[in-house]
């Protein structure tokens, strides 16, 4: 009995303790609230927001809702991130690698390259890419094409848009192929455990990635043409490209000082991770008669991503909060619309504050939920 | 003993009310903030972190512009000495709690007198001392030269959570023309883009415009479209509550202006005292009691024109003469064709 109060008293002290703070906190806000004559409540959000955002992934115009001008802000942060995530996992995984050659060169290249861009300050690099890398850049009449049809300059990357012609057949057989690809993979899996046959599961795949879509070019009706940028004068010395898609130079810097950033922490996850498998498993794998390119793939690796995994979710999160510093050089991310120029006109600053709160909450747990479910498909199985 | 009690109450809360309109009408004819004011010896003025011609700080904290030298009118006024004045230099966002919170007891910030703010936060404006708009500013090598030419996709620069967001959108909408907004927090990120090209134009208050274009790399090859989108007056800003405090920065702002009207500068205003026209003698202190209004002496509005000089003379000092906005445009006279007008002191 003893035991059981000196466990649960300091437990629920604290817990009133927590509740209490939290209580006086709400009930100072208030008073100071109504004092100051402003109300509190969520109505704003069905009221016209009567601003224009630059760049959106869905319709939008100021005569939308402010909800609307969220899902804006939150799907420009989610692509920002996302492009962010998948770039600097590359980059960081290659020289990751990299930094355990046993050529000089490409070792010390890529140690200075983790030095350099992990120790200079973020929102410095943001600010270098936006205003003097990027404005480097021709004005737009005077790019020249890169691959034929795409043009970077000063005002933003264009490139060709898709207009597809039954673009849903397309994608069924997209789809048709993915899930081929699996039920071979399983196939393939079990053929190796019961006959120790090796079928090139991955020369399939790709020829079935191929094959189906193309099939649905020839038979189904799907047709693709491009809508290639053309220039357009605005007035005598300020020009445009029209049509085709245009990518922000906001954008561009952004993904670009996030992923550079991003990959050095992510190359030091992905070197420990290799350091940390003992020397003896890729003897003792070697010594089976597996090739080099065996050893990685089916010793070392499987092995590392135990150890890379949890860290490097750690760098997804960190990096879609960074993504926050967009309002500085004025990519209409989240905080930019949502928690700048909404709130700036309507005053609810609360109410915005612990929206945009929540939402980046909501982002980093389901990072960390789908990377944990990841971790967990990929750990030691005990039999 | 439960009907003596109540009978008490309302002994006090009779007595509560007698008090609380006598402490008012005192307040009617001393003000709190003027007493404070001469106590400490000089005004506190809250201005700008540093715009050109309105409020801007020299090498060795010398502020001017036309914002700062209503602060001076009233340091004049009511100390005698137009540099008696603590400037304190504010962000947008801070101007107003620095004001109602007593940090200091003007705000003269080329600050928008609008609706919600005169009557939601515990403000008063006191008048116009500039009246502006939005306005766009452009390369001169475009050959635009009217917001009517703008095309569908210009790009346009401007600062983050103002009322020129808005406005912008109002504009475009109307016209139907669909633009790029690019939106930065702090006014200098918005010059840097605009300078880089990354903007077709660039869109604030005209002033601003004016004022930012010195900053560009080569300010000649901008200029600013005729057009104006908007209305901005801007004004000094007092705490709501000292009416007479109110009053005092009111009067010294329409002294300055009255006296460009009736020709009075800082290097004629004492001679002006002989003048046979009755209401510049007025505005020189030579006739009638104008001061004993604010508890002030008969000379405070001669002071004002003879240390910081009228309207007009701040105007070319500070925005003429600097090359921000040569021509006065509604910041001239009614007489003159502007729309610069206020109410007589007599």
């Amino acid at each position: 009995m003893n035991n059981i109060i000196k466990k649960f008293i300091p437990q629920i002290l604290a817990i009133l303790f927590v509740v209490l703070i939290f209580g006086f906190l709400t009930l100072n806000a208030q008073t100071n609230m109504d004092n100051r004559g402003i109300d509190f409540g969520f109505g704003f959000l069905s009221q016209e927001s009567s601003f224009d955002v630059q760049f959106s992934l869905i319709e939008y115009s100021g005569s939308d809702s402010y909800a609307r001008a969220f899902l804006v802000g939150l799907l420009n942060t989610l692509l920002v991130s996302f492009i962010s995530i998948i770039i600097c996992t590359i980059l960081g995984v290659i020289i990751g690698v990299a930094r355990l050659s046993s050529n000089y060169l490409i070792k010390n290249s890529a140690a200075w390259y983790v030095e350099f861009f992990r120790n200079i300050p973020l929102l410095l690099q943001i600010f270098f890419w936006y205003y003097a890398a990027l404005r480097a850049l021709p004005m737009p009449e005077k790019a020249n094409a890169w691959f034929g049809v795409t043009y970077m300059t000063v005002k933003g990357y264009y490139i060709p848009a898709m207009v597809w012609q039954n673009l849903n057949v397309f994608l069924y057989c997209g789809l048709a192929a993915i899930i081929s690809i699996i039920l071979l993979k399983n196939y393939a899996n079990k053929l190796r455990d019961t006959q120790g046959k090796q079928i090139p599961v991955l020369l399939y795949s790709v020829a079935l990635l191929i094959v189906l879509p193309l099939l649905s070019f020839l038979f189904g009706g799907v047709s693709l043409e491009f809508e290639i940028p053309e220039l357009k004068k605005l007035s005598k010395i300020s020009y445009i490209y029209e049509g085709g898609i245009s990518l922000p130079p906001e954008l561009i810097a952004l993904v670009l000082a996030l992923s550079l950033y991003t990959s050095t922490f992510v190359a030091e996850c992905v070197r420990a991770g290799i350091e940390g498998v003992t020397k003896g498993q890729k003897e003792a794998a070697a010594s089976v008669g597996l090739t080099p390119n065996q050893v990685l793939k089916l010793v070392i690796m499987p092995q590392a991503l135990r150890i890379i995994i949890p860290p490097t979710t750690n760098q997804y999160l960190n990096l879609t909060k960074n993504s926050s510093l967009a309002a500085a050089i004025a990519y209409p991310d989240l905080v930019l619309v949502f928690a700048g120029t909404a709130l700036m006109q309507t005053g609810k600053a609360i109410e915005i504050v612990s929206i945009t709160m929540l939402t980046y909450l909501t982002i980093s747990l389901t990072i960390a939920a789908i990377m944990n479910w990841y971790n967990k498909k990929i750990e030691i199985k005990e039999k | 003993m439960f009907k003596i009690i109540k009978q008490l109450t309302s002994v006090v809360a009779m007595f509560a009310v007698l008090f609380a309109f006598s402490t008012e009408t005192m307040a009617a004819k001393k003000s709190k903030t003027l007493e404070n004011t001469k106590k400490r010896g000089f005004v506190r003025c809250g201005v700008s972190q540093g715009l050109p011609g309105f409020s801007n700080a020299d090498e060795s904290g010398n502020w001017t512009g036309i914002d700062v030298d209503v602060c001076r009118a009233v340091a004049a006024a009511t100390l005698g000495d137009a540099t008696k004045v603590k400037f304190t230099p504010l962000s947008a966002k801070e101007r107003f709690t620095a004001l109602t919170s007593g940090e200091i007891d003007i705000l003269s910030r080329n600050t928008t007198w609008t609706l919600s703010r005169d009557a939601d936060i515990g403000l008063t404006f006191v008048g116009v001392n500039f009246y502006d708009g939005q306005g766009f500013m452009v390369r001169k090598g475009s050959g635009i030269s009217s917001t009517g030419e703008f095309k569908n996709g210009t790009s346009v620069c401007t600062n983050l959570g103002t009322t020129t967001e808005l406005n912008m959108r109002d504009f475009f909408d109307s016209k139907g023309i669909s633009y790029e907004p690019v939106v930065f927090e702090k006014a200098d990120e918005v010059v840097a883009a605009y300078d880089a090209g990354r903007c077709d134009t660039y869109t604030t208050d005209k002033s601003g415009l004016a004022a930012q274009r010195t900053k560009l790399s080569a300010p000649d090859d901008h200029v600013v479209l005729p057009e104006t989108i908007s209305k901005e007056p801007l004004g000094p800003v007092v705490r709501q509550g000292d009416s007479v405090w109110e009053d005092i920065v009111r009067w010294s702002l329409n002294t300055m202006i009255e006296a460009e009207e009736y020709g009075i500068n800082s290097s004629n205003a004492d001679m002006m005292k002989t003048s046979n026209n009755p209401a510049i003698k007025r505005l020189v202190g030579a006739e009638g009691e104008l001061g004993a209004a604010f508890g002030l002496d008969n000379d405070w509005n001669l002071r004002i024109i003879k240390q910081v000089g009228n309207y007009g003379e701040s105007y070319k000092r500070n925005i003429a003469d600097t090359g921000i906005l040569p021509d006065r445009g509604p910041n001239e006279l009614w007489t003159k064709g502007g729309i610069l007008y206020v109410p007589p002191a007599r």
